[in-house]
């Protein structure tokens, strides 16, 4: 093994430059990708942060009596994932509406009649606290008859995460794309590597070296070169988020902006896979260039 | 019908052809060459004295006909046991097949790291090879800044080193000086007397008067015999 080892450094030694072309394109490819995934977990953490706020105001039509809300109220606790119910009659309502409104109040006072309906000011569980959860409660909700309307502030929030949606599609592809590419890099190299030395595997061989002898230090090289270009990549990303992150701090402390870096298992992971990247790029390579 | 019924053999070919495209470079080969013997194998250039030498290795397949080695039949055996099939044997290339990139040490070293053998073992096995060949001094350098003698004493050394059972030569003193040749002979003399199989292929009829050994003749891909008609 130590000799497989050696054998391995010194050829990234000898082969210093395609070596560094090779580690720094797998590095690359990592950042960009990691830095996508390093978005989208945070702008997930900020968008379950949003839906977590989500309410659902059902809006009971007029003329319904005060007699029957209780019923009404139990209806809709009835339905899976909902976690409180509040009543909201028009007249607490209005005056909600008045505090937020303090200086044009007067466009209330003008008003002769209360404007607004009774309402139950709905919350939902936590696994029901999803777009699409929501979506399915509202319409639930909004097949009661005595509900005229619900509300939930669900066109921006689909909007938003229709968006989102594209962006991770486009970051799967992205990802895809470039790890195919550092897959080719690495099976280029080891291409150019077994072209160079191919008078020493043709006497290897000659002088009884098992193709395992043969192989195996072509794998450490380029899974070495894997791991390489995956620190590097993953260093370069946790230097620039610092950087970004300090910056973004002085300027305006939010609860929303509170950005975090990947987790260690999501880091540990994507090495792992820069890892797997020299492997395939290698396995490739020697299958089509390294025929016994 | 092909067991190797002469216990005492290490090597038989059987009504072995070769034939490159339809040029025929082996007619019609049958040979027996005992354990410990010392063998040459003469005759014309082009006569087909390296491509026997290839087939026994494995080098190449043969087109027809069976070859034995060491308990092997060559025609029966999976890819994966080739390279046992070569450390059976030295090597001695008629162009040496040095690896240019490597030491004069590193070269010789690698038969044994090939076969597995701890770094300690394998840096005092092959400093001893190298003293025996008489080229310790030039131990850390490339094969290109050697003599061709020196050059063919490294190959000696690295044919020997793995303690091979059958030592395979093609034309060991082709573009030696007299003294150079006498060396290497003597090289393969002293690994005969330690009870090894040697073969030697070359044109050299003085080196083949020199060594006094049996020799078979071939002319045109056919074995002649004893005598160079
Ligand atoms: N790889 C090859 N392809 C085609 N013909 C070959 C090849 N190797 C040898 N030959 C031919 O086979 C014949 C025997 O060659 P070789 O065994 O090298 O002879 P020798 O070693 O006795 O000089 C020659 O005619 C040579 O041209
Ligand atoms: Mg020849």
């Amino acid at each position: 093994m130590a000799t497989y080892y050696h054998r391995a450094v010194k050829d990234i030694k000898d082969n210093g430059f395609l070596s560094a072309v090779t580690i720094i394109t797998i590095a690359l490819s990592i950042l960009i990708v990691s830095a996508f995934a390093l978005f989208f977990t945070n702008a997930n953490n900020v968008m379950n942060y949003w839906e977590k706020g989500i309410k659902i105001m059902a809006y009971l039509k007029p003329g319904i009596s005060q007699k029957n809300f209780p019923d009404i109220k139990l209806k809709i606790q009835g339905i899976y994932g909902i976690q409180n119910v509040n009543f909201i009659s028009k007249e607490e309502a209005f005056e909600r509406l008045k505090e937020q409104m303090k200086r044009q109040s007067s466009i209330l006072m003008d008003l002769n009649e209360n404007p607004l309906p009774d309402a139950f000011e709905i919350s939902m569980i936590a696994s029901s606290q999803s777009c699409e959860k929501v979506e399915e409660i509202a319409t639930k909700i909004e097949s009661l008859p005595s509900i005229e309307d619900v509300e939930y502030g669900q066109k921006w929030l689909e909007r938003f995460t229709n968006i989102f949606d594209l962006f991770r599609l486009a970051g799967y592809a992205m990802g895809g794309i470039l790890f195919m590419a550092a897959v080719f890099i690495v099976a280029n190299t080891i291409r150019l590597v077994i072209y160079t030395r191919r008078e020493e595997i043709k006497i290897m061989r000659l002088v009884g070296a098992s193709e395992k002898f043969i192989r195996v230090p072509f794998y450490i090289e380029s899974i070495i070169q894997g791991t390489l270009g995956g620190i590097i990549g993953i260093a370069a990303l946790f230097i620039i988020f610092k950087l970004i992150s300090s910056n973004v701090e002085h300027g305006f402390k939010y609860e929303l902006l509170n950005i975090k870096f990947l987790s260690p298992e999501f880091y540990c992971g994507i090495i792992l896979c820069s890892m797997f990247v020299g492997w395939l790029g290698c396995y490739i390579s020697l299958k089509q260039f390294l025929k016994a | 019908m092909i067991d190797a019924k002469d216990k005492s053999s290490i090597i038989q070919m059987f009504h072995v052809h070769k034939h490159y495209g339809s040029k025929k470079a082996l007619i019609d080969i049958n040979l027996n060459v005992s354990k410990n013997e010392f063998l040459f194998i003469s005759g014309p250039s082009g006569a087909g004295k390296s491509t026997l030498l290839r087939l026994l290795y494995l080098g190449e397949p043969v087109s027809e006909g069976q070859v034995l080695v060491d308990g092997m039949n060559l025609s029966r055996i999976s890819k994966k046991r080739i390279p046992l099939l070569r450390r059976k044997f030295g090597i001695i290339f008629q162009d040496y097949k040095l690896i240019s990139t490597k030491t004069v040490f590193d070269n010789v070293a690698l038969v044994l790291e090939a076969s597995g053998k701890k770094r300690k073992f394998i840096e005092k096995k092959v400093r001893s090879v190298l003293r025996t060949v008489g080229i310790e001094q030039r131990i850390n350098v490339l094969p290109h800044s050697l003599s061709g003698g020196e050059q063919q004493r490294v190959a000696v050394a690295r044919a020997v080193v793995g303690v091979p059972k059958i030592i395979l030569a093609d034309e060991p003193t082709g573009s030696l000086d007299s003294d150079s040749a006498d060396i290497i002979l003597n090289l393969l003399k002293g690994f005969h007397t330690h009870g090894g199989t040697v073969i030697v292929a070359t044109h050299d009829k003085e080196l083949i008067r020199k060594a006094g050994r049996r020799t078979l003749y071939l002319k045109q891909g056919r074995m002649l015999g004893p005598t160079p008609i």
